[in-house]
């Protein structure tokens, strides 16, 4: 269930990272990119459950982890959202993938060229920034440092920045900064109120609904074996 | 006149009952969803329960998530300077800054 995989770094070398995988050899195969930083904690458990059931159904799954993201040991600070594009479409080809779906902000990942498959719930890049950049400005007013989203923003594009506990590169913050998911033919959309209840994502802890996952999965499911 | 004081007139005096209950409602659903209570815990929610500070997993990227739920459902638009510890403090701080923000649009 647990394997590595070469992941593609912005230098041309690859690094070498983990992927949660139920993988039988079967014919659908969908590659799975969770949202960036805090998301993929809090929704990890409701996705790898997603993964569960798609494994009962009959499909091959897999969640590779990312350079700098989750339990890779690369440093975030270099890393760029279209090295991270990269990764996918060569996680794409690395897994075999018939389908792919792309959670929250993962769904910035996703290339028109990559296979078929659904994004849930994208979050914009411009969206994901101004959550951070927020969570930043409470926590500093905790210890009597007033900032602002202008200033922050700036030195973000200029020398990166650090971001609820992320360090993130100042390529990485342009881009995310105007990143977003355009809508495609063979991406099938699915909105959060077709799963029923909030999206997890809101949760201040990580938090599962067997509800939301089966809902998931099924509507992946039956697409899967049409498209 | 403190700009709390200032605002409760305002509502008063714009006798919003209605939205003021609706305001009460969003908000206490999306607390809910945040911290993954049924609405019948929240509805024991009083002007003086504690949230912010008050609760270790209302960390800042939780509340930095409620409050940009909160612009979603409530069609406002939350500033940086509009952000400080009073506000978040309570729930009777934040249902008051929330209903200044919906009577301003």
């Amino acid at each position: 269930m647990i394997g590595n995989w070469p992941a593609p770094l912005p230098d041309g070398s690859t690094s070498d990272e983990m992927v949660v995988k139920f993988d039988s050899g079967r014919s659908e195969r969908l590659l799975i990119i969770p949202p960036l930083f805090e998301e993929a904690n809090t929704l990890r458990r409701f996705t790898i459950e997603v993964m569960r059931r798609l494994d009962e159904s009959g499909k091959d799954t897999f969640l590779p982890d990312l350079a700098g993201l989750n339990e890779s040991l690369a440093p975030l600070a270099g890393q760029s959202l279209s090295n991270w594009q990269r990764s996918v479409s060569a996680a794409q080809l690395q897994f075999g993938a018939t389908h792919i779906l792309g959670i929250r902000s993962g769904a910035l990942l996703l290339a028109p060229d990559n296979a078929n498959g659904f994004v849930y719930a994208p979050q914009s890049g411009a969206n994901l920034l101004r959550n951070m950049l927020r969570a930043r400005i409470i926590a500093s007013r905790e210890y009597g440092i007033e900032e602002t989203t202008e200033q922050l923003s700036e030195e973000g594009r200029v020398g990166g920045l650090e971001l609820a506990g992320w360090a993130i590169g100042s390529t990485l913050f342009r881009e995310l900064e105007t990143a977003k998911f355009e809508a495609r033919e063979k991406c099938i959309e699915i909105e959060q109120d077709r799963l029923g209840g909030a999206g997890l994502w809101l949760r201040a802890e990580p938090a599962d609904d067997d509800n939301q996952s089966r809902k998931l999965a099924l509507l992946i499911q039956s697409e899967m074996s049409i498209r | 006149m403190s700009t709390k004081a200032a605002s409760e007139e305002d509502i008063e005096k714009l006798d919003l009952g209605e939205s003021r209950t609706e305001v009460d409602r969003q908000l206490k659903s999306i607390i809910a969803d945040v911290l993954g209570l049924d609405t019948d815990q929240t509805d024991l929610f009083t002007a003086d329960t504690g949230l912010f500070g008050h609760l270790p997993e209302l960390d800042s990227m939780a509340v930095a998530g409620l409050l940009t739920e909160l612009e979603d459902r409530l069609h406002i638009v939350i500033e940086d300077d509009d952000i400080d510890g009073e506000m978040l403090e309570t729930y009777g701080g934040l249902l008051t800054f929330a209903e200044t923000k919906v009577i301003e649009g």
